[in-house]
């Protein structure tokens, strides 16, 4: 499975729930697939995703799902042990794990070789990390959310994109719906 | 040990709705820092760096709070394409209180590089930017505060070392 069959089996349960997603690739998938007043799409800024949506879980109690990728999360690895250390529980951090860059042309990073994203959670002090295979990816989302518990989940899926369009709306636009719905 | 300057500044933050604050620390910024952690109204996250920190900040104005965040200017260096891509781009009001070091009175020579790109580099991206270097041009806090919600970009308030010595 690529990141796109992954996001698809993962609408049901994320649907109605607020979204923030990481910049290219997967933002333009789950554009293309279900846009949604609860997503906030990010349209620049490689990296902040696990950051801007650990932030909007800090102060406000609504589930929060960050969608993420591994090239994202090791450029900004660090905000790991921000999450660990300032736990809340309505956050789930998951990293779609394709060991590559698939926005930029499918280069491969080193989450794909020997570095472990779910180990260095761990190490950072996260204490509800798990590991999946794409077909999982869905349910380990779906218990994330019952249980309440943060959660980082680690989704190992295959390299790939499809071809959607870029994101041509108004980031204002986007930001004011998301905020909307975040107070709705 | 914090200073009543530092208070007044903490002060002024809660004054204006300020309810959400991540850092990096600077020596000049210690004191405001203590004060920072001793403010139930704020919720302080450290980052481990700026760029991290402004993402807390994105993700929190978007949670309905007022997002602030402190750091040196050496970090300007890290968060030019954050500012541009993210908290200009979607417009979100961000003060950023910023200890300017490599001013006069500066013991460290390597910070003087970065102090003579700071204000180049705020220029360079039209960001707001006030100068603290008396003691009395805190009182221009509250107003900036105010100013930066207003206009929903970010503002930088540089303090210099010259403001945190004579300051009381």
């Amino acid at each position: 499975m690529i990141r796109y069959e992954v996001l698809k089996t993962l609408l049901p349960v994320i649907s109605d729930e607020l979204v923030v997603c990481n910049i290219g690739s997967p933002s333009q998938e789950l554009h293309a697939l279900d846009d949604r007043a609860t997503n906030f799409y990010m349209l620049g800024t490689m990296g902040l995703a696990s950051s801007i949506g650990f932030g909007l879980a800090l102060v406000q109690d609504k589930p929060v799902i960050s969608i993420d990728g591994d090239g994202s999360v090791l450029t900004n690895l660090a905000t790991l042990s921000t999450i660990a250390n300032n736990p809340r529980d309505n956050f789930i951090l998951l990293i779609i794990d394709n060991g590559s860059y698939g926005s930029t042309g499918d280069q491969a990073t080193y989450a794909g070789k020997k570095t472990s994203l779910a180990a260095v959670a761990t190490a950072c002090g996260c204490e509800n990390v798990v590991e999946v295979s794409a077909e999982e990816t869905a349910q380990a989302v779906k218990e994330a959310l019952a249980a309440r518990r943060m959660t980082i989940i680690v989704s190992k899926c295959q390299s790939g994109n499809v071809q959607v369009p870029v994101i041509t709306k108004n980031p204002i636009v986007i930001r004011e719906r998301f905020m909307e719905a975040v107070r709705g | 040990m914090a200073k009543t300057i530092d208070r007044q500044i903490i002060s002024d933050l809660t004054g204006a709705g300020i309810d959400f604050v991540t850092s990096v620390p600077c020596k000049q910024l210690a004191g405001v820092i203590e004060v920072l952690n001793e403010t139930p109204q704020i919720l302080h996250v450290p980052s481990n760096k700026e760029d991290e920190g402004m993402g807390l900040c994105a993700g929190a104005y978007m949670g309905g709070s007022r997002p602030a965040i402190i750091m040196q200017n050496t970090a300007l260096g890290v968060v030019v394409n954050t500012l541009a891509t993210l908290i200009q781009f979607y417009q979100i009001p961000l003060p950023m209180l910023i200890s300017y070091r490599g001013e006069v009175g500066e013991p460290v020579a390597c910070q003087v590089e970065m102090a003579l790109h700071t204000k180049a580099i705020l220029n360079q991206l039209h960001i707001p930017t006030y100068h603290f270097h008396k003691a009395s041009d805190v009182e221009e806090l509250p107003g900036i505060l105010s100013y930066t919600q207003m206009c929903s970009k970010p503002v930088a308030i540089l303090t210099d070392a010259t403001f945190w010595r004579t300051a009381q």
